[in-house]
């Protein structure tokens, strides 16, 4: 076998999806930068700017699915971390429920968010 | 047998005392490690600060542009870009790894990645260091 090092179980629902999100991050948080770093410098940024952005449709969807498909693939990379680390028993179980429950306000938090901004255009 | 196919007890990747026996594959799994926990830290941060757009237009707009002004913040980007770029272009290497492709030169893979992101974030620090020194 190859030097192969995971954190995932090859063949779950977790390791499948870890790698879907992946992919789909890998375009999107390279376009984020690009957009917000390059095109439109960051120190240049104002509620204006963002709400309009935010007021384009496909944006907002875009960063809805980005924020929603980051926190999945960051929460779930983290709770495999741990797993890798040792994580067991009624810890593991407190662990994975505490990034659930935090992961749901994350996204529920970046939604209101980006209703806001996409109001105030 | 090839070193890519050798079957051997490298131990426990967990076992950091044994940095200095670690393979390029292994120093790949510690490096992914590293910078997903810095972006979901981030993550969270990024959306917390964002937040004061609920405070209104003027919070929010006085919040990035106060934090933009502060040199040490345009450097702290150079570096979150640094992790980010690190951390897709390992993760294109353990998407072809998955996929069984070019997994004999998946340790020079590891080196092209950190390479082309020494060169990316070092090119981006005049677009990054813009107007704050």
């Amino acid at each position: 076998m190859a030097e192969r090092y995971s954190s995932f179980a090859p063949g779950g629902t977790s390791w499948l999806l870890q790698r879907v999100t992946a992919a789909f991050l890998i375009v999107v948080l390279a376009f984020h930068f690009f957009l917000l770093h390059f095109v439109n410098h960051a120190a240049d940024i104002t509620f204006a700017g963002s709400a309009a952005r935010m007021a384009e449709w496909g944006y907002y969807a875009t960063m809805i699915l980005f924020l929603v498909t980051a926190t999945f693939h960051g929460v779930n990379g983290v709770y495999n971390a741990l797993i890798n680390q040792g994580l067991d028993g009624t810890t593991k179980t407190v662990v994975k429920w505490g990034l659930i429950v935090a992961g749901l306000l994350l996204i529920a938090q970046g939604i209101r968010l980006a209703n806001v901004l996409a109001g105030g255009a | 047998m090839s070193r890519a196919t050798a079957q051997y007890d490298r131990g426990a990747i967990e076992d950091f005392g044994r940095w200095r026996e670690f393979t390029a594959g292994m120093w790949a799994w510690v490096f992914h490690k590293f910078t997903g926990w810095v972006l979901i830290g981030y993550l969270f941060t990024h959306i917390a600060v964002l937040s004061t757009a609920m405070s209104g237009p003027g919070a929010f707009t006085s919040t990035i542009q106060g934090l933009e002004g502060q040199a040490i913040v345009r450097v702290l980007e150079v570096g979150l870009l640094a992790v980010a770029v690190f951390h897709i272009l390992n993760g294109v290497r353990l998407l072809l790894v998955d996929l069984g492709l070019g997994l004999e030169h998946q340790d020079r893979a590891f080196y092209a990645s950190l390479i082309l992101t020494a060169v990316i974030a070092v090119a981006s620090v005049p677009v990054f260091v813009e107007g704050a020194f």
